[in-house]
């Protein structure tokens, strides 16, 4: 601790960490060890907590990367409390919700919307919170076919009169006499009539009408491949080929680093032997995308990571091998980002030719990903042995991906780690960072190794680096003051996005209720 | 470990080492490693399913056809709700393990439609099937043996005893066990436990209190049978146990014992320490069953193998298991398991053995504890053997003791 905190600020200090850690790496779906009720339970606590106490930053975490669902939840909390009563809070928190409004994918948006108006969450900010938001949607035809039902909703609680042809289509839909301008709208209606109508709308939508009409799978498959978004594509591959559908071509490298690396590990061990290179290719793209997206071009020094494949990492029914996925997504984004990097995984990786070894000697070099391929989650969580030989080693960071359920033998890491800071490495030259991927909702966080090494809950692999650079204040040995900074300093960054130039709506300002750029779809 | 004629007489995990437990509440399961595995025996699951089953310990087997039936003859009626396959070589070279689907109509069962009513008729607890394999019905075998013990009843026809127990013998004798589900937690750390690559068995304690040791030959039939162990039963005691503790204590060592390292490789001998002080413990759990003596009674042999069964000296003092083993001819433990007694368990098979020791006769038996007749009669009525003593001896007893 190189600075005296009161007792108050190490409460406060801790609370946050605690909070922004739980928001990183919480989903509410159920986990290995835990189930989803629990999860919920336990993280909605921590969110009515922060937000009882520290409203304020709790509104800036959501400029802190944390995920999805935690950034829906902390707007759906700050709604219902009403807007703050200072006005630059108020304008700050206002600007804050509408930009990570516009971060978030639509799906989850209009999910949001639907929850606050079960929760009869209706009051002025709301509704402007929902106007802004659809004013700013690029194309809210599609919106309006898509997730018709939400739009409806929307309006009808925020009490909006919608553009053009648009509150028809979602009131009215397709008994809507005489046809709609609008093409797609028009489609819609048609696709009712006609079954060619239906390759014109997104492909959620139109399988509803392929069923209606009875059109074969394989040949609806073929003709609405050009409108599958990526996501879809990946996920209707085996179903393309088990029913002979062509043309659903997907970009591996183009898909989302974590979300790839779910899909390679869930390939036969076969395939992903035969198809090795290919798959390699694909995570390397997918990696620089990921590099690139994240807007920081840091690079690491020397990094070993020690990654865990033990049997816990197949993770749940809902979340099945998502912590392997993203142990071999980190992997990825190390590899790439620091200037000399080796994998220890643990147990050790079968070789490409299919024999088991382990390589847990110190000189043991960085399997590769051809090799990192084959993972699966299998055997006992041994971490100290790895530990050793990274430690042995001396890298600037070690970073430890784990689930925290340390068994062979319970506490080695801890007490390895203990004792190297206080009698070998007093001056802290190695870093060493646990990054979990599971939430642990008896404990409010993910499941830590123990009090000397700052764990960090980790969703999606591609926040990694975001997440090592909150690390320092996860062991708690950064001040409150630099931890309140360090969001302040992000608030911007988030801001940016009202102001990207291809928004005309600019000066939009949810949070005082009155803004030009929503006043379109106002009532 | 001793040997005779490939019998156990003491036990020890000789060539299993106990690797660090991984708890999940007041159940601690302990691995089992086994450092050298050879492939001339292999074991694999048939699954039953019924959960009851009707074994035919002596004659014919039972049939469904009208004009055969039932045999007349002794039978053990259990929970049975699944069976293991023994495959073997006698020359040593390796046998695949066999799958569960190719061989499942070895056994017959007594109704073809509603499997949760019906019962399974089985023949024999061991049962030859091939030239090299074997079924036997797990646990089933040491609980056969601990009901058997003086199953025949008196043998002088002393006049203190009613007349059905010199007719029938202790017929029908039966003991309760506890299925695995009953055992709070026991199902989460089976789902949660990390199968080690190497892992030949495990140790299964509650509260600290060893349940069940359960070794197989090879890490691959572990794999596939570990998730059995739900299914098998357990002492009563083990049940009690895990709905009155919560958790269990850390087992680790005192922060006395750490070192103050000098380098990277004094961690490294630490850790190793660590590994070491973690097989010591596995073998303090089991200190009350391992190195103790064991009577053994041989079931079948196979080739260099011997499927025995075992039971610890059945003192009321100490902690009792019985259990079945196939051993090699090195005596190496190739399979393996155990079950807790409870008290009054070992409490009535020991009446028994007094009993017999003394042919039966009750002053005598009583003598040998330091005890009145009329205490032991008492005794033999409280253990659940008011059946076997004719009613004037009871009267007499009850009447004296006022």
């Amino acid at each position: 601790m190189q600075q005296a905190m009161s007792a108050a600020e190490r409460v406060a200090q801790e609370d946050l960490v605690l909070f922004i850690n739980a928001c990183f790496a919480c989903t509410g779906q159920s986990e290995f060890y835990g189930a989803s009720e629990r999860q919920s339970v336990s993280i909605r606590f921590v969110h009515e907590y922060i937000l009882g106490n520290y409203r304020r930053l709790y509104a800036r975490t959501l400029s802190a990367g944390v995920n999805h669902f935690n950034q829906a939840l902390i707007i759906q909390n700050l709604l219902r409390m009403g807007a703050p009563r200072d006005p630059q809070q108020r304008r700050e928190e206002g600007q804050l919700i509408l930009a990570a409004l516009l971060g978030l994918p639509p799906q989850r948006v209009y999910h949001l919307f639907r929850d606050l108006r079960q929760l009869r969450c209706n009051n002025r900010r709301t509704r402007a919170v929902m106007a802004a938001y659809l004013a700013r949607r690029p194309d809210l035809h599609f919106d309006a076919v898509k997730y018709r039902a939400h739009v409806r909703a929307v309006a009808a609680h925020a009490h909006l009169r919608l553009p053009g042809e648009v509150g028809a289509f979602v009131f009215i839909g397709a008994k809507q006499r005489g046809g709609y301008t609008t093409p797609l709208f028009e489609s819609v209606r048609r696709a009712h009539y006609a079954a060619d109508a239906v390759y014109d709308l997104p492909y959620s939508i139109a399988q509803g009408f392929a069923r209606k009409h009875r059109i074969p799978q394989d040949v609806f498959l073929s003709r609405i491949a050009g409108r599958l978004t990526g996501s879809e594509a990946l996920r209707l591959l085996d179903t393309a080929e088990r029913v002979g559908a062509t043309g659903i071509d997907v970009d591996l490298s183009r898909a989302p680093l974590t979300k790839l690396c779910l899909y390679l590990l869930d390939r036969p061990l076969s395939e992903r032997r035969e198809r090795a290179l290919e798959f390699v290719a694909a995570l390397r793209g997918s990696t620089q995308r990921a590099i690139a997206r994240s807007g920081r071009n840091q690079r690491l020094g020397r990094v070993i990571a020690i990654l865990d494949r033990s049997y816990s990492a197949s993770g749940s029914e809902e979340k099945r091998r998502r912590p392997l996925a993203v142990a071999l997504a980190a992997s990825q984004i190390l590899r790439a980002v620091a200037s000399d990097y080796r994998a220890i995984w643990t147990p050790g990786l079968p070789d490409i030719v299919g024999t088991a070894s382990e390589n847990s000697g110190d000189a043991a070099p960085d399997p590769g990903p051809e090799r990192e391929l084959l993972a699966s989650a299998q055997g006992q969580t041994a971490l100290g042995e790895p530990l050793l030989s990274a430690l042995s080693a001396q890298p600037d960071l070690i970073v430890i991906v784990s689930d925290g359920f340390e068994n062979d033998p319970q506490g080695a890491c801890e007490t390895i780690v203990r004792l190297f800071r206080q009698h070998l490495d007093r001056k802290r030259a190695i870093s060493i960072v646990h990054a979990n991927p599971v939430f642990d909702s008896d404990r409010l966080m993910p499941r830590s190794l123990g009090p000397s090494i700052a764990t960090l809950g980790l969703r999606d692999a591609e926040d990694l680096l975001t997440m090592i650079g909150f690390a320092r204040f996860a062991d708690g040995s950064a001040p409150l003051s630099e931890l309140e900074q360090y969001l302040e300093a992000r608030v911007p960054r988030l801001l940016r996005r009202l102001t990207r130039p291809d928004r005309s709506v600019a000066e939009s300002d949810p949070g005082t209720a009155a803004s030009a750029g929503a006043a379109e779809v106002r009532s | 470990m001793k040997v005779t004629t490939g019998l156990l007489q003491t036990l020890s995990l000789q060539g299993l080492v106990p690797a660090p437990p991984q708890q999940c509440g007041a159940v601690r399961l302990l691995p089992l490693l086994r450092s050298q595995v050879r492939d001339d025996l292999r074991l694999s699951l048939r699954r039953y399913g019924e959960a009851i089953g009707m074994v035919a310990l002596e004659g014919e087997p039972d049939s469904l056809r009208a004009d055969r039936g039932i045999v007349p003859g002794l039978k053990y009626i259990g929970y049975v709700p699944h069976g293991l396959v023994v495959s073997y070589s006698e020359d040593g070279s390796p046998v695949a393990a066999l799958g569960t689907q190719l061989h499942s109509q070895g056994d017959a069962r007594a109704d073809g439609h509603a499997a949760a009513r019906c019962v399974r008729l089985l023949h024999r607890m061991v049962k030859r099937e091939g030239e090299r394999t074997l079924r036997l019905l797990p646990m089933h075998l040491a609980m056969e043996g601990l009901l058997s013990l003086h199953f025949g009843g008196p043998d002088i026809a002393w006049s203190e005893y009613s007349r059905r127990a010199i007719r029938y013998g202790l017929d029908p004798r039966s003991e309760s066990a506890v299925p695995g589900r009953a055992i709070a937690n026991l199902e989460e750390a089976l789902r949660v436990f990390e199968i080690h690559d190497a892992q030949c068995g495990v140790m299964i304690c509650v509260a600290d209190a060893l349940a069940s040791i359960f070794v197989v030959p090879n890490p691959s039939d572990y794999r596939a049978l570990h998730r059995s162990l739900i299914e098998d039963f357990y002492g009563e005691l083990i049940a009690q146990y895990s709905q009155q503790y919560r958790s269990v204590l850390s087992l680790g060592r005192s922060e006395s014992s750490l070192p103050v390292p000098r380098s990277v490789a004094d961690l490294r001998r630490w850790l190793s320490d660590e590994r070491a002080h973690w097989a010591d413990v596995g073998q303090v759990l089991a200190g009350g069953f391992l190195g103790r003596g064991l009577r053994a009674e041989r079931l079948y042999r196979m080739g260099p193998f011997v499927l025995q069964r075992f039971v610890t000296s059945l003192q009321i003092s100490d902690e009792n298991h019985i259990g079945e083993a196939i051993v090699r001819e090195d005596g190496t433990v190739e399979y393996m398991k155990s079950f807790r007694l409870s008290d009054k368990q070992v409490k009535r098979a020991y009446l028994l053995q007094v009993l017999a020791a003394h042919h039966w006769n009750l002053d005598a038996a009583a003598a040998s504890q330091r005890q009145t007749r009329d205490q032991w009669v008492e005794r033999l009525r409280n253990a659940g053997f008011e059946y076997l003593l004719s009613d004037a001896v009871l009267r007499a007893a009850r009447k004296r003791s006022g």
